[in-house]
């Protein structure tokens, strides 16, 4: 038997004027039917969301990387790119996650790529899923060839393999025009907006058959604050959950894709260019120049997917889902 | 035997529920959605179930083939020509559904499978518990298509659900219901998700699909119209409780639970033969995981006094043969109107009396309009 | 049917074609392959330099050279010059076609009966705790990049190889997708191809498998609460039969277009698969054209690989259209 919540003890919130009527009509009997508090749609879903316990502490994981990695430079002794004269040193106390073959301190090698790799993520998954609701939304208000035309462009991004296209304009055009991280994030946020687009639009589509908005339209109200007044704000958990898979998805992308070379370059490091770099170290004898980085690039998406999952269910529960 | 039935033994009793309970445990609670239904079926009869969504209709239904999720707690006994159905495997479950005993469900637009021809799920019925060969479920196919009145059933027989209409879906799904001969057919709810012109037309077929196969019939539905017009016995349920059954004149005529007769009053009525009004049951059923205790219909019924909200009443019978109520009160209903328990909904009572003579008028009837009693004000 | 597909391919077309262009501007204007030519120490003769410049075609605009790789492509087959002489890339592209298509219709096909199996599984006994483990592990891998993956799985490899065989060949190949002597003998072939395949199959498996399987268990408990299947119970069929011909054959639907449309995905994207392993497929073809600034042979991969995406993008949406007869096609 689930534990009883407090909170939701049923509570007599009656007005006189109801309770006036019920009294009378129920001759002269206290009321019977029992009321329960009324709660803003945000605490419902942040309740709903404090339920999911995976989802709950992987926030807090997520959030103790984040602090390792913006806050944990400002701490550590070292900085990521110093050759020390330790070369190849297994975790010790000065060195806790060991160092490579150049002696820089895998510590806070990954400290930094973390860094690198989250500010990608963030950016590229703010930054889409702002382009990707507006177009959606313009396009699923307007219908008609305006969203036929737009779905198609979409379309056409979505089904070409990120890494592939990623690869072609970075090599290429990062050479010649500047090879900072903002740039790669923001080829990448080109190639992920579609998929916020498309599920803003197929809310939008329902959404605008709605009687509020043939109210709203009949008060005199234009377009675009319709749109972004009144339709958008009740999209607002799918935008959110689209938002977290983002960056779910571009942490993998952008670290398979400074695996290969193509995303972020020396000397600035992420966690892909770091495991690029120990590949071969497990059977080379150096088993941590792999498996630290990897295990955060692990621990950063499955934590997102996690959150990600408790915000779904916290939106829009469903019973086909398991609680994870 | 059990009291609930009538007086003539003549035909048997093929479903014998008793003292049935359904408890579902759930995240905020258990849910108590039957609390002690008990009801005989005789062979050829139709009983009506009536009540409102969550009075527990449908669950006692499903109950009865079995169809509920492991979660749900059932106790009491469900007989089946005198074999007790609760604590049966599947498998014996799968022999009696379909065959012995079939079920209608509400939303012909959703009970067929979208991907497979009518024909093959009528076939797929018939095959399921008679080992004969595809022609001849083909055939038999045909001919049931034929009774619920399908027209064109060569044609229509490989054609796809979403080509037929909803009505038409429905008399599919009944078809299939029939295909066996089963003893006992339940229909839950069959007219609801339909048209008021439609549901003649499905009506039509159940009477069809009883008369061929000599069922008896449970009809689920909240409509008062379609039970008046298709069932012999009448049961009506509040709150998970059955709270009156008799038969149907009975019911109709001479109900003994305020509930019953506040439905009776708030149906509108073509045969009215003055301009009566309406007066609708106020409020909405109690919610099933935090009964009171007493009477769960205390918060609506006007006759409430303080020995309902101490004591649920039981059923009892009420004088007349095979009619019992569930009230502590049911004798001082003896020849009241709904006009004279409930009340009428306030905004109506200050239209003048006359209102009624230009209705009146309309009809060419010139009669007498006669004093109107003053309907009793809400505060 | 028909109609609608040659509709299709035709109003792809124009697609390819702005497709091709865009690339072609984008790595033309910013990419020099004579640089490293010119880059040599000691330094080439101007003389070479200007003979491979106009070997390449770059004494010509632009637009012009498009042109001519255009005509020339669709008029007589002839892919262009690439910057490596001796490569012919048509030959190229076939050859890498097809060892990238092995790999990936095996992978998907694993991938796909593990992932139904779960998916069905995982939504009859839903709550149960196969579906809590079987949740946990989708997550894992849903959360395991491929090259880490693929790594872990060749060290792990090499390892095995050198405890139960030390001295001899890898039973397990890590590299290459065959061996530079394979075996004469057919089922030698075979067994040195299954050696080969193997890591690659699973790295390229698990991601797929781990979106799919999730896919089906909610398609599949969406359908499993609908009311027809609640009709097929209550007619007294088999819990199988309801199941599998009733319930699955609705649940596979959703899931079949999915399958088509990340097919496209793989056979273009299985890039860092094949760069770990070392296979010569589609997506080695693609990293070389990179690294060598080699124009034509990425162009020709291009056209390959976006020809794939429309073709899969029209499988799927034909794929619906015959597995639920409430759709007609436009």
């Amino acid at each position: 038997m689930p534990e009883k919540n407090n909170d939701d003890a049923p509570v007599l919130l009656p007005t006189l004027g109801a309770s006036l009527d019920q009294f009378v009509r129920s001759g002269g009997m206290p009321q019977r039917e029992f009321t329960v508090k009324a709660r803003t749609q945000r605490e419902i879903v942040f309740r709903r969301f404090l339920k999911h316990r995976a989802a709950v502490t992987s926030l807090i994981v997520f959030l103790l990387v984040v602090l390792f990695a913006f806050v944990g430079p400002l701490l550590w002794n070292q900085s990521f790119n110093f050759m020390s004269n330790d070369i190849e040193v297994p975790p010790s106390g000065t060195h806790p996650f060991g160092t490579d073959s150049n002696g820089y301190d895998l510590f806070a090698d990954v400290m930094h790529g973390t860094a690198r790799t989250l500010e990608i993520a963030l950016s590229v998954s703010i930054a889409s899923t702002v382009i990707g609701t507006v177009y959606g939304a313009v396009s699923g208000y307007f219908r008609g060839w305006v969203d036929t035309v737009m779905m198609r462009i979409a379309d056409l991004i979505l089904t070409i393999p990120a890494i592939v296209v990623a690869i072609i304009v970075s090599d290429k055009l990062s050479a010649s025009i500047s090879s900072a991280w903002y740039f790669l994030a923001f080829i990448l946020s080109a190639l992920f907006w579609p998929v916020c687009a498309r599920i803003v639009r197929a809310q939008v589509l329902s959404l605008r058959e709605k009687e509020f908005v043939e109210a709203a339209r009949a008060l005199g109200a234009k377009d675009t604050r319709i749109i972004f007044r009144h339709i958008v704000p009740n999209c607002l958990g799918s935008i959110i959950v689209v938002l977290t898979l983002t960056v779910a998805n571009t942490v993998l992308v952008e670290t398979a894709l400074s695996f290969l070379g193509f995303g972020v370059r020396p000397p600035d490091t992420s966690l892909g260019t770091l495991v690029s770099n120990g590949q071969t170290a497990i059977q080379d004898g150096f088993p941590w120049l792999f498996y630290f980085p990897a295990l955060f690039i692990i621990l950063i998406v499955l934590t997102i997917n996690f959150i990600g999952d408790g915000l779904r269910d916290a939106f829009d529960p469903q019973q086909t889902r398991v609680r994870a | 035997m059990s009291e609930y039935s009538r007086l003539s033994t003549e035909s048997e009793v093929l479903l014998a529920v008793d003292n049935l309970t359904v408890d579902f445990p759930t995240a905020d609670g258990v849910v108590k959605a039957v609390r002690g239904v008990s009801y005989n079926l005789r062979a050829g009869e139709v009983l009506g179930i009536v009540g409102e969504s969550g009075s527990g209709k449908s669950v006692s239904s499903m109950a009865v083939m079995g169809l509920l999720p492991k979660s749900a707690q059932i106790r009491g006994s469900i007989s089946f020509r005198g074999e007790e159905l609760l604590g049966r495997t599947e498998k014996e479950f799968m022999q009696l559904r379909g065959s012995k005993i079939a079920m209608i469900f509400q939303d012909p637009m959703t009970s067929l499978n979208p991907v497979y021809k009518i024909g093959f799920q009528l076939a797929e019925a018939v095959l399921a518990h008679h080992d004969i060969g595809r022609e001849a479920a083909r055939k038999r196919a045909l001919e049931l298509l034929e009774i619920v009145g399908i027209p064109f059933p060569e044609r229509r027989i490989d054609q796809y659900p979403h080509e037929f209409s909803g009505g038409m879906r429905q008399r599919v799904v009944i078809a299939i219901a029939m295909a066996n001969n089963p003893d006992v057919i339940i229909a839950d709810e069959p007219t609801t998700a339909l048209d008021v012109t439609v549901q003649a037309q499905v009506l039509e077929a159940l009477r069809s699909a009883q008369r061929e196969t000599g069922a008896a019939m449970v009809l689920i539905t909240h409509d008062l119209g379609v039970v008046a017009g298709q069932a012999d016995r009448v049961l009506v349920m509040y709150a998970g409780k059955p709270v009156e059954i008799g038969g149907v004149d009975e019911i109709y005529y001479e109900p003994r639970m305020p509930y019953t007769l506040g439905l009776l009053g708030s149906l509108p009525r073509l045969d009215a033969d003055r301009a009566e009004r309406l007066t609708p049951i106020q409020g909405s059923p109690p919610s099933l995981l935090s009964l009171p205790p007493g009477c769960p219909f205390v918060p609506r019924c006007p006759l409430a006094k303080p020995t309902c909200d101490e004591q649920e009443p039981e059923l009892v019978p009420t004088g007349e043969p095979g009619h019992y109520a569930a009230c502590h009160f049911s004798a001082s209903l003896i020849g009241k109107r709904a006009d004279e328990v409930f009340a009428v909904t306030a905004a109506d009572a200050a239209l003048p009396a006359s209102y009624g003579a230009e209705i009146e008028g309309v009809t060419g009837q010139v009669t007498a309009i006669p004093e109107q009693p003053k309907a009793e004000q809400s505060e | 049917m028909i109609a609608f597909t040659v509709r299709r391919l035709l109003a792809s077309i124009p697609v390819l074609f702005v497709s091709t262009l865009l690339v072609f501007l984008i790595v033309a204007s910013s990419v020099d392959p004579l640089a490293p030519l010119r880059a040599r120490n000691p330094p080439i003769p101007q003389t070479t330099i200007r003979a491979e410049a106009v070997r390449l075609g770059l004494n010509h605009s632009l637009p012009q050279r498009y042109w001519d790789w255009l005509t020339g492509l669709v008029l007589h087959g002839n892919w262009g010059t690439s910057v490596s002489s001796g490569y012919d890339i048509g030959q190229r592209l076939i050859s890498s076609f097809f060892v990238t298509f092995r790999l990936v219709i095996l992978a998907i096909l694993l991938s796909l009966i593990l992932a139904i199996a779960v998916g069905v599984l995982t939504a009859v006994r839903q709550y149960s705790r196969l579906d809590y483990a079987a949740t946990a592990i989708g997550f894992l891998f849903l959360s395991l990049p491929t090259f880490v993956f693929a790594i872990l799985l060749k060290s792990w490899a090499i390892e095995f190889n050198q405890t139960v065989r030390p001295n001899g060949p890898p039973i397990i190949a890590t590299l290459f997708e065959a061996s530079p002597n394979p075996p004469t003998s057919f089922l030698g072939k075979i067994g040195d191809s299954a050696g080969h395949l193997l890591l690659p199959t699973i790295v390229l498996a698990l991601v797929s498998y781990a979106s799919w399987s999730r896919f089906q268990r909610a398609s599949m408990l969406e359908v499993l609460n609908s009311d027809y299947i609640r009709l097929a119970r209550a007619k007294g069929l088999s819990r199988s039969r309801v199941l599998l011909r009733h319930a699955l054959r609705n649940a596979l639907i959703p899931l079949s277009t999915q399958v088509a449309l990340d097919t496209a995905g793989l056979l273009g994207g299985a890039v860092i698969t094949e760069t770990i392993f070392e296979w010569h497929g589609m997506g080695y073809m693609f990293i070389q054209a990179i690294d060598n600034y080699d124009l034509y042979p990425l162009l020709a991969w291009l056209v390959l690989a976006s020809t794939l995406v429309i073709v899969f993008n029209l499988i799927a949406d034909l794929l619906y259209a015959v597995l639920d007869p409430r759709i007609r096609l436009a």
